[in-house]
């Protein structure tokens, strides 16, 4: 018996790469949809998509989407939506400038402020979503008409800036070089290479544990070659990006951050009951799961993340304009369902609304440096959201 | 002899898997009540979707003869045209919409294809005015209560020249006067030649009302019989009925072990009493009060409507309903089973009869599925150890022989016998000590049924306490060692093992 089971696990974990691949199509899709876009854009630009000043641009000018996209998951996995980031966006870049310009109070003093004034907000429209019922599409309207309004009434109408040094750092800051020599910046390179190693280790430890459970379907050959690419992508990155400055503050705050939630929804009970809620919001409520202070705390971390995407966006235009982050929520709602998120709630993953981010930041990119007019980008970027998400959904259907 | 206005011969509908119906037979004369009763799951309604042309013709076999015509409907408006109207239980009625909205949905009175209101109204009024409601026909229909609401929807089959009414169970939402009015409804169409089939449960409904019925009983028919021509007791109306061979369906439990059966009392609940969540005044539990032992597997016998998931669920969490009052002690002490965490943590645990909408994450795994009433087990400090966690539903899924090859397929892959193995797995993991369930064998195969029954065994052997809510009247008598039987939010008795028949519940429900 044991031994006729132990070959039909061996033979279960050597599958062929292609048959892997397509039954893993929804797992990889966007990132290959990434690889390729990106490789288009590289051979139409001439190269100069992945120049160094252009790629440390690129992580500048998406970095508040991607910080936004991780919080607007969780929303959308709990089966919600929040359209009011955009303009939480645009009155904390005011609040900011209120403080720090008109008031002159520190940095050290204006972003934990401004982040907590970010968590009562999502907090407060948590509550009327979670205890009151009302829906999120309803409440998050109100609150981006409401904090737009506030934005021009704070600014009133004005401009403010410019901010003071070390509030602009946040944006434009950079990793600085602790060998010394300056250019290339080598301490880029090292944070690169250490990033690369703990993704191979921590990916090898996982695969070494299930392989231990006998439950591995990912083919070793699969497993070598993507890995391999993930850290040589990283360390080519980090090479490139060592040439000019080195690595923006910002990128380092991503990062982060993107570990935290991966591992937050991941491994967490926390992200297991967000997913349960969204996926099954009675079935969760029946198992003993908090479903409205869970809905609430989703909605108070998405106000925390965009307050935090307010105060790198006003940190890198260096003023607080009425306008800042206007229509942003449609680009991080996009990114989320772009990245494989299901809009009834309950499937999404972290790296999926990053890979969705990148995806929307490079096709921003790529078509300015190409001249495309703003015109044609909403065109084109447009269909490309519909083609993930008909892509996501005939995946689902092939699988049945 | 009179006319036959509904002949159905030899009907056979098989979904797959199982055979709803098996050669049923139906003769409704023009002008009569004719009553169909059979128990939940007989296969009333199925054969009522046949005739409605919900079911298509060439979806089943045999003949379909009404007003001597061969009937071949392929879908419900053929069969309204002929002048065959269903009223089901749930209405199908839009409550936005106003009385005459409602009434002419679908049959509108068009000018050129814009509709004619005062022709609308005045028609309405006419209506309303055969059935006895006095209401404008702008008033909405949200704000009737569900007596009014039933007569819209008769009023609106008349709107569409109705020959042969049917109606489901009509009268298990309404009151008592609101059923009387209903009932001297169908009196009076009778005398204006209009045939009616009336399903219910209610024995005094039918010797009031109707002059033949005819009995399903497991997808066949058993039995007509005619009103007229003999005196019929509920008695006859009963074993017709339920009388069924019910040997070996269900695995022995040894008793006789075990001297301590049934063990100390674990669960007792005391004058509970449960109002509705919306309507406020309409009290759902009355006063009702049960234990449970340890090692004792109880029953909760009903009819479908009769509260039983209400009272299960209102125990549970306070997950349905309003105004709760009552004591529940467990082990001794009394609960706080305000909150669904309270009540998991107090030691209850209740599986749903409705798996897929409130038991299981259909897009999720087994293995999440296992362990989400006690994510704790598997964590610590809020982070989850998969190995453990992988090992916990593994061991489940061995224990419980789930069907599949390992416990990462999503549960909405699995056949229902299976699915309702992870829900009892979820809840076996919560560790609880009385377990309440809802209808654990609906909807899964015979095979699965019997493996159902010997894991609840095992709940009991084990010292749990189990309360077994179920439609199956031969479920609850070959399982449970006393059964409470329930009817309109009450007990209305119970009964001992060796005292219970199908014949003494069915009687205490119908006679209540």
């Amino acid at each position: 018996m044991t031994t006729t089971k132990e070959t039909t696990s061996s033979v279960q974990a050597a599958p062929s790469v292609t048959h892997y691949l397509k039954t893993h199509v929804r797992d990889y899709g966007m990132l290959i949809a990434l690889v390729v876009i990106m490789a288009m854009f590289e051979f139409l630009t001439d190269g100069t998509l992945m120049r160094p000043v252009n790629l440390t641009n690129l992580f500048l000018q998406n970095s508040y989407i991607i910080i936004m996209a991780i919080g607007m998951l969780l929303v959308i996995v709990a089966g919600h939506i929040d359209l009011s980031v955009g303009s939480v966006v645009g009155f904390i870049g005011a609040l900011a400038a209120v403080m720090s310009v008109n008031y002159g109070l520190p940095t050290v003093v204006v972003v934990p402020v401004c982040l907590l004034v970010g968590l009562i907000i999502g907090g407060l429209q948590g509550y009327w979503i979670a205890y009151w019922k009302i829906p999120a599409f309803i409440v998050t309207l109100a609150g981006m008409l409401v904090f737009r309004g506030l934005t021009l009434a704070l600014l009133e109408g004005q401009s403010v800036g410019p901010f003071p040094k070390s509030f602009q750092l946040l944006s434009t800051g950079f990793i600085p070089d602790v060998f010394g020599i300056g250019r290339p910046n080598v301490t880029a390179l090292v944070l690169g290479i250490l990033a690369a190693s703990a993704i191979v280790f921590l990916a090898a430890r996982s695969r070494a544990q299930s392989l231990k459970y006998g439950i591995q379907d990912e083919p070793f050959s699969f497993f070598l070659v993507k890995n391999a690419l993930i850290a040589v992508a990283i360390i080519y990155l980090s090479y490139l990006l060592s040439t000019y400055r080195g690595l923006p503050n910002v990128l380092i705050t991503m990062a982060v951050l993107i570990a935290i939630y991966t591992f937050v929804t991941n491994s967490t009970t926390i992200g297991r009951r967000i997913y349960a809620l969204g996926g099954n919001v009675k079935a969760a409520k029946l198992s003993g799961i908090n479903t409205e202070r869970l809905t609430f705390l989703t909605f108070a971390n998405m106000g925390m993340l965009a307050a935090l995407a307010g105060l790198i966006f006003a940190a890198r235009l260096n003023t607080a304009t009425p306008k800042a982050g206007f229509a942003f929520e449609l680009d991080v709602i996009a990114a989320v369902f772009i990245g494989g998120a299901s809009m009834t709630g309950g499937v999404g993953k972290v790296i999926g609304a990053v890979i969705g981010a990148f995806i929307m930041g490079v096709m921003n990119n790529g078509m300015s440096i190409l001249g495309i007019g703003i015109d044609w980008q909403q065109v084109i970027k447009g269909l490309v959201l519909l083609a993930a998400v008909v892509f996501d959904v005939y995946n689902k259907q092939k699988a049945r | 002899m009179e006319n036959i206005i509904l002949e159905m011969r030899g009907i056979t509908k098989t979904f797959p898997g199982v055979k709803a119906l098996d050669s049923v037979n139906l003769k409704v004369r023009e002008g009569e009540i004719h009553a169909l009763v059979g128990e939940n799951g007989a296969g009333k309604s199925t054969l009522m979707k046949v005739l409605s042309g919900v079911y298509p013709y060439g979806s089943y076999d045999g003949d379909i003869l009404f007003n001597n015509e061969t009937a071949r409907f392929s879908g419900i408006t053929d069969s309204e045209e002929k002048g065959i109207i269903i009223i089901h239980q749930e209405l199908a009625l839009v409550p936005l919409l106003s009385i005459a909205e409602n009434l002419f949905l679908g049959n509108e009175n068009l000018d050129n294809g814009v509709i004619n209101w005062p022709k609308t109204y005045a028609r309405t009024l006419a209506l309303l005015e055969k059935v006895g409601l006095k209401e404008s026909p702008s008033t909405l229909l949200g704000q009737l209560g569900v007596g009014k609401q039933q007569l819209v929807e008769i009023a609106k089959a008349l709107a569409k020249d109705v020959k042969l009414l049917i109606l489901d169970e009509p009268t298990s939402a309404l009151q008592e006067n609101d059923s009387a009015k209903l009932l001297d409804l169908l009196l009076e169409f009778k005398a204006q030649g209009i045939s009616s089939i009336l399903i219910t449960h209610k024995l005094n409904e039918i010797s009031r009302v109707a002059d033949s019925i005819t009995v399903i009983r497991d997808g066949q028919s058993v039995s007509t019989l005619d009103c007229h021509a003999q005196a019929i007791s509920e008695e006859d109306i009963i074993r017709d009925m339920v009388g069924r061979d019910m040997a070996h369906r269900y695995p022995t439990r040894d008793k006789a072990s075990d001297d301590s059966h049934p063990g100390k009392m674990l669960m007792a609940v005391e004058a509970w009493n449960v109002w509705h969540p919306d309507a406020l005044d309409r009290q759902i539990i009355h006063d009702i009060s049960f234990h449970v032992r340890a090692g004792e597997v109880v029953g909760i016998a009903g009819l479908m409507g009769s509260g039983r998931t209400e009272l299960a669920m209102s125990l549970f969490g306070q997950s349905y309903g309003k105004n709760i009052q009552g004591e529940v002690t467990l082990r001794g002490d009394i609960a706080d089973l305000s909150t669904v965490p309270n009540a998991i943590k107090s030691g209850l645990a209740y599986v749903t009869e409705d798996r897929k909408e409130l038991g299981l994450i259909l897009e999720e795994t087994i293995q999440i599925n296992t362990t989400l009433a006690n994510l704790n087990g598997v964590s610590s400090r809020g982070v989850i150890d998969e190995n453990i966690e992988r090992q916990v539903s593994e061991d489940y899924r061995k224990a419980l022989n789930i069907r599949t090859p390992s416990v990462f397929q999503k549960v909405m892959n699995l056949s229902g016998g299976n699915q309702q193995k992870v829900v009892l797995s979820k809840w076996l993991y919560s560790q609880p000590d009385v377990l309440i369930l809802d209808e654990p064998t609906r909807g899964i195969d015979v095979g699965a049924k019997f493996e159902i029954y010997s894991i609840i065994n095992q709940l009991a052997d084990d010292g749990k306490g189990v309360v077994m809510i179920s439609s199956e009247m031969p479920e609850l008598l070959g399982m449970c060692d006393r059964i409470y039987v329930m009817n309109e939010g009450r007990f209305v008795g119970e009964l001992e093992q060796a005292d219970a028949s199908q014949e003494k519940i069915m009687s205490m429900i119908v006679k209540a």
